[in-house]
């Protein structure tokens, strides 16, 4: 779960590493009295979870109170990138001597934490690793040791500083790693983190990613995302979220629904190897129920774009009867709104094909096969 | 009898398993059970004193370990308290540990990750359907008779798709050495380097399939190690999530393109270079393998499948 900018901000104050003055606004009004309250040059940012926003416009400056109230009118309700502004932060201007970037993430090759920090920040942090490498610092982290002060040292001393200025940032990358772990962060970065012409570090943009499988221990956020939204995630996503179904939405118009991920990835390949566009990607998961089965078809066939639905199933632990019962369910209650194409081998595989046949509906044993009759069907309907 | 065959597992594999109260546990360790495997014991807090399909249950893996000699636990604990049952077995020295649970945090993963490695003990999972060498042990979920006694080694992150692939290779004549479900997750126990190495020291896998997706860069090292350590048998690869779009998760946890990196693209170049054949389409594989192993004396060589 990706947070907003202004609520990893909450959480880096929480902790006490710096972060410029200001405060979130909903209405320009509002924008306007946090300006005053800055009582200096502001900078107004739409709060919107996509990387880019300030190449998009989603970053203005304003010298007065009334400039940050008419920058914050043309953000709010706009679009940025495709994702609608609900608020903006509204925080003084830093005087920037220097950007620099400290970011807590995950190195899957290592299985461990890795501590990241450049002298280039505010931009790409990945474009930097490929392009200079050299101006990157990493500390792998052993998860039952810890990231340490003297780690911390090492990483500031490459970075260029000593004295006070050490110390303060010593500090901060520890408390930036604690609030990575506290809040089972996949990515926890300031970029930039700014030293400002007075020699002290401010964390003037701050990213923080939340494990999906650490949700419960964080029960906030998880209300936050189930009750309110605000998410990357779009609507269709956000309720397959709810029923427990992996749903992607993709550009195309055959949807696509089977139980295991790679299984399903597979058969997103294969559609379009013979010349098909997917519209979804949906893992039932395993062993799903009728209910379960159901559901992800009528998310799939509320999809406007959809011209047909390819079920791509082999039961392990899955059973085919379950899933033909599931299909038959959908058919009693809406009909066969668009046409089917049903792959069904493996676990009660009999006893779901003649579930299926006996109500008019074919089964195909090939998911080859099945995936090139899906394509016919859409291009027959051209 | 046969001399034991595959790698991690065979008839002299003895397991405990964590969580066998649970509806999942219960009903796989029947399963288990049935194939022949060895389970020995069963370990659920508060549970302890009971039985479950005849296995005597504990209430710590201490207790259990007291009792009854075992090698391998299979945990089916829920999320949350999957690491804390993981670290109990490590802490009984343990030597494989099959973590079948989902949902396992990132944080606790690694965790029990950096005191495995410590232990030298092999972690397979988490996420993970299992490992299976047929006709002598199965510790794990997927379903046994699509599994046939073989020469075919198989590793692989993904559930489904790997059944999809072994019932190929079972009906072209073939069979299965043992078939390893490395697990969905970011952060898992064994890489796909580290089971080739296994494979390659395993005199009756004659061919190993890989089957990898989208994230992270196992595949790449994989092919890597391949083209130089120059691997001794044929390596067919299969890699999902070809049309994934960026940034997005597929479905597993660890099925994501993150900042460019973890691209099928990048994968099936990496395992192309290092001449590993890659398959088009999952039916694809079994026919490659039959054409490398062509000549070979193995094909319906399974009079003692199950």
């Amino acid at each position: 779960m990706k947070l907003f900018e202004h609520e990893a901000k909450e959480i880096l104050s929480k902790y006490e590493i710096p972060i410029p003055n200001g405060g979130l606004a909903n209405s320009p009004a509002q924008a306007r009295e946090t300006a005053t309250r800055v009582n200096a040059p502001v900078v107004v940012k739409a709060q919107v979870l996509v990387a880019g926003r300030g190449k998009a416009g989603g970053i203005l400056f304003a010298n007065s109170p009334r400039e940050a109230e008419l920058s914050s009118r043309k953000l709010l309700g706009a679009e940025i990138m495709g994702l609608r502004v609900q608020c903006v932060l509204v925080e003084e201007k830093l005087l920037v001597r220097r950007e620099l970037y400290f970011g807590i993430t995950l190195d899957r090759s290592s299985r461990s934490y890795v501590a990241i920090a450049s002298s280039e920040g505010g931009v790409n942090i990945e474009e930097t690793a490929a392009t200079a490498p050299e101006k990157i610092v990493k500390v792998f982290v052993d998860p039952l040791y810890g990231f340490r002060p003297h780690h911390a040292r090492q990483i500031v001393k490459k970075l260029g500083y000593m004295g006070d200025q050490m110390r303060e940032l010593v500090a901060i990358f520890l408390k930036l790693y604690r609030v990575a772990m506290d809040y089972d962060a996949e990515l926890c970065e300031m970029n930039p983190l700014v030293e400002t012409t007075q020699g002290k570090f401010v964390a003037a943009d701050a990213r923080l990613i939340i494990d999906d499988n650490a949700l419960y221990r964080h029960p906030d956020f998880q209300r936050r995302l189930i009750e309110e939204g605000g998410t990357e995630l779009n609507e269709q996503e956000l309720k397959a979220r709810k029923s427990g179904l992996a749903y992607v939405k993709l550009d195309g118009n055959i949807g696509v629904i089977g139980n295991g991920a790679g299984l399903v990835m597979a058969t997103l390949d294969v559609v379009e190897l013979y010349g098909g566009k997917p519209a979804n990607f949906l893992d039932v998961g395993g062993g799903a129920s009728s209910d379960k089965m159901a559901a992800a078809l009528d998310l799939v066939l509320s999809d406007p774009r959809v011209e047909v639905v390819f079920i791509n199933v082999l039961g392990g632990i899955t059973r085919c009867d379950e899933i033909a019962e599931g299909i038959l369910e959908v058919k009693s209650r809406i009909g066969f709104v668009k046409p089917m194409v049903i792959r069904l081998v493996g676990t009660n595989e009999e006893k779901g094909k003649r579930i299926l046949t006996e109500a008019g509906i074919q089964v195909l044993d090939s998911m080859e096969e099945a995936a090139e009759r899906a394509v016919e069907i859409v291009k027959a309907g051209r | 009898m046969n001399l034991p065959l595959g790698i991690f597992v065979d008839t002299r594999t003895k397991a405990i398993v964590q969580g066998i109260t649970g509806s999942q546990g219960s009903f796989h360790t029947k399963l288990m059970l049935g194939y022949g495997t060895q389970i020995v014991a069963g370990v659920t807090p508060r549970k302890g004193g009971t039985r479950v399909h005849n296995v005597p249950v504990y209430d710590t893996v201490e207790e259990a370990l007291k009792k009854h000699e075992a090698d391998v636990s299979v945990i089916f604990v829920p999320a949350p308290f999957a690491a804390d049952a993981a670290f109990e077995a490590l802490e009984g020295e343990l030597k494989i540990l099959v973590i079948i649970t989902e949902h396992i945090p990132v944080r606790d993963a690694v965790q029990v990750m950096a005191r495995a490695k410590r232990q030298g003990a092999v972690v397979i999972g988490p996420n993970t359907p299992g490992i299976i060498t047929p006709a002598e042990c199965k510790l794990g979920i997927m379903p046994a008779h699509i599994f046939r006694r073989g020469t075919v080694g198989i590793a692989s992150r993904s559930g489904t798709l790997t059944y999809e692939i072994a019932v190929g290779i079972s009906k072209m004549g073939l069979g299965q050495s043992t078939c390893v479900g490395l697990g969905g997750d970011p952060v898992v126990g064994l890489s796909f380097v580290e089971v080739l190495r296994e494979f390659e020291k395993d005199k009756h896998t004659e061919a190993v399939v890989l089957i990898g997706e989208i994230g992270g860069d196992m595949e790449e090292q994989a092919a890597e190690f391949i083209s130089t350590e120059g691997y001794a048998k044929p390596v067919v690869a299969f890699v999902a999530g070809r049309t994934a779009p960026l940034g997005r998760r597929m479905g597993h946890a660890g099925a994501i393109v993150m900042g460019g990196t973890g691209t099928a693209k990048s994968k099936i170049e990496a395992f192309k270079a290092a001449g590993v054949e890659v398959a088009e389409k999952p039916s694809d594989v079994a026919k490659m393998l039959a054409e490398r192993l062509r000549g070979k004396d193995i094909f319906g060589g399974a009079e003692s499948e199950t």
